[in-house]
């Protein structure tokens, strides 16, 4: 079975049909794409045939390339990997074009062969370029489908010919947005941004697309780069209106990029410097560009992390080969901000939950929180009322443990004690069916103590969760020493569930996430007490595309939850315990009741309203005293390795078992320097032999805690890399 | 090597750079083969008198494209075998004119030059002639591109300066402008710009505002405030250059930046011999000239390295220095100047600057050093220097000296 199908019906429309066997998805390989000029070739110069329609078999249409696709080519291309991907992305242009002139005259542009896109469903990336390509798209107004092209969102952009058409379609100026944020619309809002035509009934597709292949002109299948006299809309660059456009966007997505991510800039300039040219050299510019981007390390880090990992983790890469752990129930023990959010993600992905508290008007304010959400999604019209009817209507919000009989996971996310949770999980245990599995959401306290308290250890593990529950991706899934399979299971089949991304590490304090950023925090402090100015701390974590800095991140997590988890680190370590230097700073805080945000005053200076204002004078006036400020990129490594080295440590220690939860879950936990690809990905991207030799220069001027750790200075020494193991690989 | 001396400066009123200006309705080629034919006449000057008409022009296209220079000299009544050259270093390219000129008669090629320029900002607007700097995202990105304003809004947060500091400069700038017309200051070098039939079209700097307080100024709204804090958000690539700097302080406006403006200006420069050939007196010689590149995301700081260069290279001191002319393209740029040299503001500008009286692009470099001699020679100065800050981060300085 193929994966395009060629069909000529009764009134001479040839119908290209998309549907890779075995797949729920249609994603492009090259082979297929030599079928489809076969097939374009074919229809072109059979007479019989008036035109082509080219749609799906499936209820989508086209999930993109395949991405590994890229990888093989640069392998295959020996020593000039560029060579072969230019020559491939030329071969695809090639191939579009070759369906966008449809057999037209070059100079009078007649006699050319409708060509439309019937677009049953969801379509991206490549899917969507090849429809650009084509004379006219139809869509199916599927409640669930969605169109766009979301390359840059994973390190990459439109190189397929979606950058220069539709820049060309709708001016630089609309089009950007779509590209540079990589949105994904729904058919009605795609028709208004100018990627479809027309949205149609899901039955009508096909016969719409037919009938208009059969009635089209030789006018209306000229796109208006191929008629003479076309000007860009909106303006080239250098007219008027064109002018402060491009300027603008430079600036826009030079700041928001803070520089990191290769791909929007050279979108930006495959636009600028094709709006200069003739559209078949425009193609050629955007050709190198993208060839350009694929070949720098970022984009395959990126699409190694956010596209193939991520996909793999939250299909259950590591999940334990045991039958279906999917959750009917969830008892879930505590409605405070976690336990609701818990709460409703759960509800929102069609499981039962009993939502238990002390008093009756917690549990009742913890199922508000969930109405709230829901109330807001209702605002964006995201959210029908029926939906939000069913969705708490399947929250039962409860004082009595009784009630929670037949859940299968129980997930307790009461305070942040070893005793209170001793006497909740001990209550549950009595209620709860033997094959439950009980779950904590703690941060700080170890899985396998608190496993003690349960009959059933085996069955017992950490779910812990990331604030805000309904926004956070990551979910960090906990061993205890005793924890057993079907418990991970059930954990990664939950997760599955509620549509998160879960790593899943051994039990440690501070667990994997947590582990790394509260370095990250302490570092920034640091240099907040040895007079760094506190800008130059911010701008350089922002710099290395890290969504919040240091001092900022710490005032949202609030100053007062930091002291507490030094107080009782340093109890733990005691004397092994180092970071007495930081703590200074923030006890100094929290005893002038500067708590962070929540009481509007922390490292930050809040207005009334609650709205950050700047950072707080007083921080400079205490500690800068007009000493050398540090290079930038001092300050950057020491924020890098602070959290780099503790991913390493962690693998090292086998907290963590897998390079690629370590990487996907930096990212989604903390936002870690996507563009990198994550923590060892970042370090494979500058060397292990650089990482050393930084470490060394960082360990002599700021201490042990950047000692490099035996695991990197072992692969620096083999020449290999995290991903890559194998000295020859990492010549390649 | 040959010396070259200044010989005359002359320039035009600066019109109002709108179509209300009065100069609105001169062409580019007319206003310049008008200042051209007062150094003719003024000079006694005929045939093949200099070597080249070196024009400094920055917005050169439409009437200010196709090699304005020997348009203007065609205009003229200059001789045909005078040729000309059209030159852009934004805003000192008359500075440059003569610099050029300077060190082609010190090298020998030619004993005379005119060196000066022209912008007509009111008929062709600034930027029209495009940019690559600003809109190709790979060099806007990569040279982190902010326009001028941002860049001088960076200076003052960098170095300190306040809203106040820039509009007391401003004031100043418009006290000494109307106490140097009302003192004739300008009368040797103002060519009055006359219609066909020699009505007056213009004889004074008319974008004065004299009178102008720090009231006046108060009021007016920082000009580059929403570009940098929020569409597009210029300040975010401004501290993605500078990160120990939390937020830009925005405070310039037109009342404390330079005036766009239209006007020409022209230096007739020579070795001694032209001039005792011609029978003319030299005014000054032309001692050291220097330009330099700096960092394009501040981009007005130029005249700092520029001054230290020239200084430097000619074995030469600040406290050498007389006068000094430091064009006021933004407040903050003169600021910063005399903050790094510790001048005394008493010799800096001291007849007003472009805050007050314009600062019409390609002719201002030139306007700057006849201002620079005519108050050399009023107040019996010896040393001048004048510099001017330049987009895309450059400097440019000239060094002239009475004999």
């Amino acid at each position: 079975m193929s994966d395009f199908t060629y069909a000529v019906d009764a009134d001479g429309v040839a119908v290209i049909t998309w549907d890779v066997p075995g797949k729920s998805m249609n994603v492009l390989s090259r082979e297929a794409f030599v079928l489809v000029e076969e097939f374009i070739d074919r229809a072109l110069a059979d007479d019989a045939v008036k035109g082509i329609v080219i749609t799906s078999g499936k209820e989508t249409f086209a999930g993109g390339m395949d991405l590994n696709t890229l990888a093989t080519i640069r392998q295959e291309s020996g020593d000039n990997p560029a060579q072969g991907l230019f020559d491939f992305t030329m071969n695809g242009h090639r191939i579009m074009r070759k369906m966008e002139r449809a057999g037209m005259d070059a100079k009078t542009n007649k006699g050319g062969k409708p060509v439309a896109a019937a677009i049953t469903g969801t379509c991206a990336g490549i899917g969507t370029e090849i429809a650009l390509a084509t004379h006219r798209r139809f869509m199916a107004d599927n409640p669930k489908a969605k169109i766009g092209l979301p390359e840059i969102l994973v390190g990459i952009f439109p190189g397929g010919g979606g950058t220069t058409r539709f820049s060309r379609m709708v001016g630089a100026m609309a089009a950007s947005p779509v590209l540079l944020e990589g949105r994904m619309m729904a058919p009605k809002a795609a028709k208004m941004a100018g990627l479809i035509d027309e949205v149609v009934p899901a039955g009508e597709l096909l016969a719409k697309a037919k009938a208009w292949v059969l009635s089209a002109t030789d006018a209306d299948i000229v796109k208006p780069w191929d008629q003479k006299g076309w000007k860009m809309p909106g303006g080239a660059p250098y007219h008027p209106a064109g002018f402060m456009t491009f300027v603008g966007a430079s600036a826009m997505v030079n700041a928001k990029t803070q520089g990191v991510y290769p791909a929007a800039k050279a979108l930006l300039s495959a636009i600028y410097e094709g709006a200069l040219v003739p559209f078949d050299t425009a193609l050629k510019i955007e050709a190198r560009w993208f060839t350009n981007v694929l070949m720098n390390p970022s984009s395959s880090a990126m699409i190694r992390s956010l596209f193939i990992n991520k996909e793999a983790l939250e299909k259950g890469a590591n999940r334990p080969d045991v039958a279906d752990e999917r959750v009917s129930k969830v008892g879930i023990l505590g409605a405070g901000m976690m336990g609701a959010g818990i709460a409703y993600v759960s509800a929102l992905a069609g499981i039962d939950v009993v939502l238990l508290d002390q008093k009756q008007e917690a549990a009742d304010r913890g199922k508000s929180y969930a109405e709230g959400i829901l109330d807001k999604g209702m605002q964006r019209k995201k959210v029908t009322p029926e939906k939000k009817a069913e969705v708490l209507g399947r929250i039962h919000a409860t004082t009595d443990y009784a009630d929670l009989a037949g859940c299968d996971l129980i997930v307790e996310a009461v305070f942040e004690d070893p005793g209170i949770k001793a006497t909740v999980t001990k209550a549950v245990e009595e209620v709860v069916g033997e094959d439950c599995i009980f779950a904590t959401n703690t941060s700080t306290l170890p899985i396998s103590d608190l496993a003690k308290a349960s009959k059933r250890p085996e069955q017992f593990i950490g779910i812990h969760f990331f604030s805000p529950v309904d926004k956070m991706m990551l979910v960090e899934i906990i061993k205890g020493a005793k924890t057993g399979d079907r418990a991970v299971a059930k954990s990664l089949d939950f997760v599955r569930q509620i549509r998160k991304t879960p790593i899943v590490v051994n039990d440690a304090r501070f667990f994997y996430a947590n582990r790394c950023i509260i370095p990250y925090i302490n570092e920034g402090v640091r240099m907040v007490k040895e007079g760094v100015e506190p800008a130059l701390i911010e701008n350089a974590a922002k710099m290395l595309g890290f969504p919040l800095g240091p001092l900022q991140l710490n005032d949202e997590t609030s100053i007062d939850l930091g002291v507490k988890i030094a107080k009782a680190t340093k109890a733990a370590m005691g004397a092994a315990y180092d970071n007495d230097e930081a703590d200074e700073v923030l006890f100094w805080l929290f005893d002038q009741g500067r708590l962070g945000r929540k009481s509007k005053a922390g490292f930050y200076a809040y207005d009334d309203a609650g709205k950050r204002t700047g950072i707080w004078q007083g921080l400079r006036d205490q500690y800068m005293q007009g000493g050398d400020q540090p290079e930038l990129t001092t300050v950057q490594h020491r924020l890098m390795m602070a959290q780099v080295l503790e991913a390493v440590r962690a693998l090292e220690e086998g907290v963590l078992e897998d390079i690629r939860e370590g990487d996907v879950g930096a990212i989604l936990g903390w936002g870690f320097a996507p563009w990198s690809g994550g923590p060892f990905s970042w370090l494979d991207i500058i060397g292990a032999p650089r990482a050393v030799e930084i470490c060394d220069q960082l360990e002599k001027a700021h201490g042990p805690r950047f000692a490099a750790p035996s695991l990197l200075k072992e692969l620096a020494k083999k020449g290999v890399g995290f991903y890559t193991p194998r000295a020859s690989q990492a010549a390649a | 090597m040959a010396d070259a001396y200044i010989y005359d400066a002359v320039r035009s009123p600066r019109g109002k750079g709108r179509k209300d200006g009065a100069l609105h309705e001169v062409t580019s080629a007319r206003l310049s083969a008008d200042i051209l034919n007062a150094v003719k006449d003024r000079n006694n000057l005929s045939g093949h008198a200099v070597e080249d008409v070196i024009w400094g022009n920055v917005t050169q296209v439409g009437e200010q494209g196709g090699c304005l220079a020997r348009t203007a000299v065609l205009a003229s009544d200059l001789d045909e075998s005078i040729p000309g050259l059209a030159i852009n270093r934004f805003c000192a390219s008359g500075m440059e004119a003569v610099n050029l000129a300077a060190n082609q008669v010190k090298g020998g090629a030619g004993q005379a030059y005119i060196a000066g320029g022209v912008e007509m900002m009111g008929r062709v607007a600034m930027g029209s002639d495009g940019a690559a700097i600003a809109v190709d995202p790979s060099i806007a990105m990569n040279t982190y591109f902010v326009p001028q304003g941002i860049s001088a809004d960076i200076i003052g947060t960098e170095y300190g300066f306040t809203r106040d500091q820039a509009d007391a400069l401003a004031v100043e700038s418009q006290n000494r402008a109307k106490a140097a017309w009302d003192d004739k200051r300008f009368e040797k070098s103002i060519v009055t710009i006359r219609d066909r039939n020699g009505l007056s079209i213009l004889d004074h700097d008319e974008y004065m505002r004299p009178g102008t307080d720090m009231q006046t100024l108060g009021a007016l709204n920082a000009s580059f405030q929403q570009m940098g804090e929020v569409m597009p958000g210029f300040d975010k690539v401004a501290m993605m250059k500078y990160p120990h700097l939390e937020r830009i302080n925005h405070i310039h406006h037109a009342g404390n930046s330079s005036g766009i403006v239209d006007g020409a200006a022209a230096v007739l420069i020579g070795s001694k011999e032209f001039g005792e050939i011609n029978g003319l007196k030299p005014r000054a010689r032309i001692r050291a000239t220097a330009k330099i590149g700096t960092d394009p995301t501040i981009m007005l700081t130029g005249p700092v390295p520029v001054t230290h260069k020239i200084l430097k290279d000619h074995g030469m001191a600040i406290g050498d220095i007389d006068l000094f002319e430091v064009n006021e393209a933004f407040a903050a740029v003169v600021l910063r100047f005399m903050q790094a040299f510790d001048v005394d503001p008493a010799v800096v500008n001291v007849n007003g600057g472009s805050i007050a009286m314009g600062h019409p692009l390609g002719a201002t470099g030139a306007m700057i050093i006849g201002t620079l001699l005519d108050e050399l020679e009023r107040s019996d100065k010896e040393v001048g220097l004048a510099t001017l800050c330049i987009a895309s981060g450059m400097g440019a300085a000239t060094i002239i000296e009475r004999v």
